[in-house]
């Protein structure tokens, strides 16, 4: 066996450090460096989670046992580079939300919860979203879309396939 | 009704709202200076206690009693909690609040974590909504340069610090105590109370969860004054002394099958049918409604006939659903089938258990399991009896679960099938000619994994 790289970066304990301040203990500590983690690997492997827990003074468990409380944190791969939620709670199912759902596992060719077979897209149904005077919604990253039909929920699929096909994949 | 002009929704459409400088162009941190400058933490404590607010999330408890019943002279650290994870199907009041006037949160929270000599606030901001979390961020930053936050505040020894906090996706951090949990870094499991978190909290330290919206009414009771905040509403019912009274302007979100869905600020008390033709503009399409949620999805289903229901904290239970709870109206019309909404809402609740309580754990999934069956054409009449029968064993009421999780999951399935019962049985007798009357124990279909 080679020797295991290390995960955590030194980036990103230094961001997880500079929250501490921010808590009495460091258990606390525990969602904000997922997300940290999370948001630069788009995914927490286990190997992450152990090296999570030695920065916190904790055992792999304890990070495992909140980890795997929230759906959210992904650790097989990474999610896709457009994380897309589409809402299917009841207001955005009143208004075409598993529909919309469906049209864009369809042209993805993927269940919802699966990631596209080039990388570009991970798409999952949510429970509300929060945004039901703009239904049915999705949350794509960091954006809201608004207002979907079927038809626009692709074309969204195609410009991110698009855009991604012209920019380079990181050199890892 | 008599005109009303919004007050907490003042800064919805300005350009510029979401800044220090508008807000104090309206004459926000103006009070919390003047009560900086020489009030005393009980004073405000008083001051909203008065006004008789009650919490915005969902609960209506009284706000400034919750206040008092922190311990007298700790010695702190004392920790306040605002509760951002908005996630009750419906409701978007707290996002439009943290996106448009992030100030008028922040000045509410400064005023209550003054009155309850809390020097920390993490206010828990739901994953889905990373445009309040970069508003309400820009808005902390622009409270410490200018002195609101931070060390010794205008001179007045009080110290506060305001700190975001982001979950993760899941329904139950809403829930107080598994807010806290989840704070604490541990999956987000409710606490058994008592201890309430008044006593041990967060840190295992006296600690007060509020709701965003409260925190807007706690900076405009400070701005307008008590006898401002009482005079909108409805007043408490004098035949009733255990009636406190639904006092003060309130959020409405209107989604669904209406012509204009949107946050709509209305004093407590008005009717669900006055909200969708008045400012919704009517049900959709020119449709009739079948049915609506008075308060997000955990507090059951009002008829057509009963739309006339007043929204305050009183008014839906006496059409037997739950309570206001979120004052999120749902809208469904006429051609929905009252299946399929049942479907969605035991879908939501079988995902969002979070499988601490076995009555809950358990009860949400048979129930969208047996869902599941009649949808697919294989349902029988003796489903409903036993769907009626999870609905009435499971939640803080029968006394089976820890946190109201489970009574929010049983709230719809009880109303749905108790006020469209009819409908329920049409469906299953047509799409089951064959099996409708069995009554022996069937097997669960398998199923499409929901999680």
């Amino acid at each position: 066996m080679i020797a295991a790289k290390r995960i955590l970066t030194t980036e990103m304990i230094q961001k997880i450090e500079a929250l501490a301040p921010r808590y009495p203990n460091r258990r606390a500590l525990t969602l904000p460096a997922l997300h940290i983690v999370n948001d630069e690997l788009r995914h927490v492997p286990l190997a992450a989670v152990v090296e999570v827990a030695a920065l916190l003074g904790l055992a792999p468990a304890d990070v495992q046992d909140t980890l795997s409380f929230y759906e959210f944190f992904h650790q097989d791969k990474p999610t896709g580079q457009v994380r897309a939620w589409v809402c299917r709670s009841i207001s955005c199912a009143l208004r075409g939300g598993e529909q919309v759902l469906q049209h864009l596992c369809h042209a993805a060719d993927i269940k919802p919860g699966g990631t596209s077979a080039d990388g570009a897209i991970t798409i999952e149904a949510a429970e509300c979203l929060g945004a039901c005077d703009f239904a049915p919604c999705m949350l794509a990253n960091k954006d809201l879309h608004k207002n979907l039909t079927p038809e626009s929920a692709v074309a969204f699929l195609q410009n991110i396939r698009q855009s991604i096909r012209s920019t380079p994949p990181h050199a890892h | 009704m008599q005109p009303f002009s919004p007050v907490l929704l003042e800064a919805v459409g300005l350009p510029t709202g979401h800044t220090l400088a508008s807000y104090k162009s309206r004459g926000g941190y103006a009070p919390l200076e003047a009560i900086l400058g020489g009030k005393k933490p009980a004073d405000v404590v008083d001051m909203v206690k008065a006004s008789g607010l009650r919490g915005r999330g969902g609960a209506g408890f009284s706000t400034g009693l919750k206040w008092t019943f922190l311990p007298k002279d700790h010695p702190g650290p004392i920790y306040l909690c605002i509760n951002a994870d908005e996630s009750e199907p419906g409701t978007f009041n707290n996002r439009i609040l943290m996106e448009d006037d992030p100030h008028q949160v922040i000045e509410g929270t400064i005023l209550s974590a003054f009155a309850t000599r809390a020097s920390t606030a993490y206010i828990y901001l739901r994953y889905e909504y990373p445009h309040s979390w970069d508003r309400l961020q820009t808005a902390i930053d622009e409270a410490y340069t200018a002195g609101y936050l931070g060390k010794n505040l205008k001179g007045s020894g009080f110290s506060l610090d305001i700190y975001l906090h982001r979950g993760a996706a899941a329904y139950i951090c809403g829930e107080e105590t598994g807010l806290i949990e989840s704070l604490e870094g541990k999956r987000a499991w409710p606490r058994i109370k008592p201890p309430f978190p008044a006593v041990e909290g967060l840190f295992k330290k006296p600690t007060v969860v509020n709701n965003i919206e409260t925190m807007a009414c706690v900076a405009q009771i400070a701005r307008r004054g008590v006898d401002w905040f009482r005079s909108i509403g409805v007043p408490a019912d004098p035949n009733n002394p255990r009636d406190p009274g639904s006092y003060g302007p309130k959020l409405y979100c209107l989604s669904g099958h209406v012509e204009k869905p949107g946050c709509y600020e209305a004093p407590l008390g008005i009717t669900a049918r006055q909200l969708i033709d008045g400012p919704g503009g009517g049900v959709w399409k020119g449709r009739k409604a079948k049915a609506a949620i008075p308060g997000g999805i955990s507090m059951g289903l009002l008829t057509e006939a009963e739309l006339d229901t007043p929204l305050d904290f009183s008014g839906p239970g006496k059409a037997g659903c739950l309570g206001l709870g979120t004052a999120a109206v749902v809208v469904i019309d006429e051609t929905v089938s009252i299946v399929d909404f049942l479907h969605n809402s035991c879908r939501f609740f079988a995902h969002e258990s979070c499988g601490q309580c076995t009555p809950c754990r358990e009860g949400t999934s048979w129930s969208l399991q047996m869902l599941e069956r009649i949808k697919a054409g294989k349902g029988r009449l003796r489903d409903l009896d036993l769907l009626l029968e999870i609905g009435t064993s499971m939640g803080m009421m029968p006394g089976s679960t820890i946190c109201g999780l489970a009574d929010g999951a049983a709230w719809p399935i009880k109303n749905a099938i108790q006020k469209f019962r009819g409908e329920f049985e049409d469906y299953i007798r047509q799409t089951n000619p064959t099996g409708w009357m069995v009554t022996e124990p069937v097997s669960r279909l398998a199923i499409v994994a929901t999680h």
